[in-house]
């Protein structure tokens, strides 16, 4: 069995990240599921959350996740989203005053992409 | 200065105006080209992964999904054509237009009827003037199209092909955009999105896994659906005629500018055969004034010489 897998995370504009881990952790409509090497080929629909990765290298990187999509097979896992955004990439204070509007106007959708956005960011 | 050779002045310098122009556009269309193509690069990997997932769900379940069936009798189809906003740019948009007229006649030939819809003030136009009737239409971003704007674009076609036929739906989504080939060869193509044919899809697939150095004809895996695979391919059509569409919109934008730059670098080459013309016109028009009045004084000093040298008699 392979030790690391490889991991593509791209967005409908751009490849956001890649390279080898060991673990991935991503949340489809129905829990979180977490992909080891070896893992059965899968393919799943994500929900807004954020998506972890732990690099080979003992890294681990956190993107926020808007929709999508979480294939893998053959050790290759991609992670598919209208819209990625690695945590290092995230402006608290922007996404924060975006919380704000959110909540002001009443939209639940927008309201719950800031909140993933903060939990992305919070946890790097 | 004789009025023959202001006349040709006059128009070296408007056609030379003319030229600057044309050229600043050229260069414009250039660096907007590479920026576009580097754009459809850049939405190429999930254009293959979701591709690939479609196959996958599609081979590997078999789960019948409205919309990777066809309808027996298929009554309506939609079209979407990619025009662009501005012309200037040769024959990109009767091309695309002429390819959508071709594309509709044949539908309707097979009894279906058409519902257009149209990106780009040049096809609204086209057809408004026309007066035939459009389904939708949008405008205002055909030069950078971002995933929002097909998002736009792609959510009442989604709408209308889960619609039931008799509410007004429809059962096939045809899509006619430039597909862009290379800087010189940018072709207008029709092509049905939905319902998938999945031989085809294998097709792109195979196409871009070999382009992206994947062996040919690769086996899919089995496999696991998360939560099953109505869900995943419920989630997952809307998606791919989203990417499909923000794809055809990217390459079409790519294509407009090439075809711009062509446009303008003619347009620049025949301004400056225009000015060589000109100005030889203009070199022959100057001589012959020169001549003319070179004998003018020839013969006028010749006549006042006879006359001195008549009155010396």
């Amino acid at each position: 069995m392979a030790a690391e897998l490889h991991v593509a995370l791209v967005a409908a504009d751009r490849e956001v990240w890649s390279g080898e881990a060991t673990l991935v952790v991503a949340r489809t409509t129905s829990g979180d599921i977490g992909v080891m090497p070896g893992h059965q080929p899968l393919l799943g629909v994500l929900e807004s959350g954020p998506v972890t990765i732990r690099t080979s290298d003992g890294g681990t990187v956190v993107a926020a996740v808007h929709g999508g999509f979480i294939s893998f097979a053959d050790n290759k896992l991609s992670l598919l989203a209208e819209i990625a955004e690695l945590s290092d990439e995230i402006d608290v204070q922007r996404v924060e005053r975006e919380l704000e509007r959110a909540k002001a106007e009443g939209d639940a959708a927008a309201e719950r992409r800031a909140d993933v956005r903060l939990r992305a960011a919070a946890s790097r | 200065m004789g009025a023959q050779l202001r006349v040709y002045k006059r128009r070296i310098r408007s056609v030379t105006a003319t030229k600057k122009i044309t050229k600043a556009m050229e260069m414009i269309a250039a660096s907007r080209v590479v920026k576009a193509q580097r754009k459809v690069a850049a939405s190429a990997p999930y254009a293959t992964e979701l591709t690939r997932a479609v196959s996958a769900v599609g081979t590997g379940s078999n789960t019948k999904h409205p919309l990777t069936t066809e309808a027996e009798t298929a009554t309506r189809a939609a079209v979407l054509l990619l025009t662009s906003d501005r012309g200037l740019a040769g024959a990109f948009n009767s091309n695309a237009i002429k390819a959508a007229e071709q594309l509709t006649a044949r539908l309707e030939a097979e009894g279906k009827e058409v519902d257009t819809y149209i990106v780009g003030r040049r096809g609204l136009a086209h057809y408004k003037f026309r007066e035939r009737e459009v389904a939708e239409s949008w405008s205002g971003f055909t030069d950078e199209p971002t995933y929002a704007d097909a998002k736009k674009v792609a959510g009442p076609l989604i709408e209308a092909i889960e619609k039931d036929t008799a509410e007004g739906g429809v059962d096939e989504l045809h899509i006619v955009f430039t597909e862009f080939v290379s800087m010189m060869t940018q072709t207008a193509l029709g092509d049905r999105l939905l319902p998938l044919s999945l031989d085809e899809v294998a097709k792109t697939e195979t196409s871009a896994a070999t382009a992206a150095g994947a062996p040919k004809g690769e086996i899919l895996p089995l496999y696991d659906f998360e939560p099953s695979a109505e869900d995943v391919l419920d989630a997952l059509l809307p998606r791919y005629v989203e990417s499909r569409v923000y794809n055809a919109l990217l390459q079409s934008a790519a294509s407009k500018h090439a075809a711009t730059r062509r446009a303008m670098k003619s347009a620049t080459d025949n301004a400056g055969e225009l000015i060589e013309t000109l100005s030889r016109l203009a070199n022959a028009a100057r001589q012959a004034e020169i001549t003319q009045e070179i004998s003018e004084i020839v013969g006028g000093s010749a006549a006042l010489a006879d006359a001195t040298a008549g009155s010396d008699r």
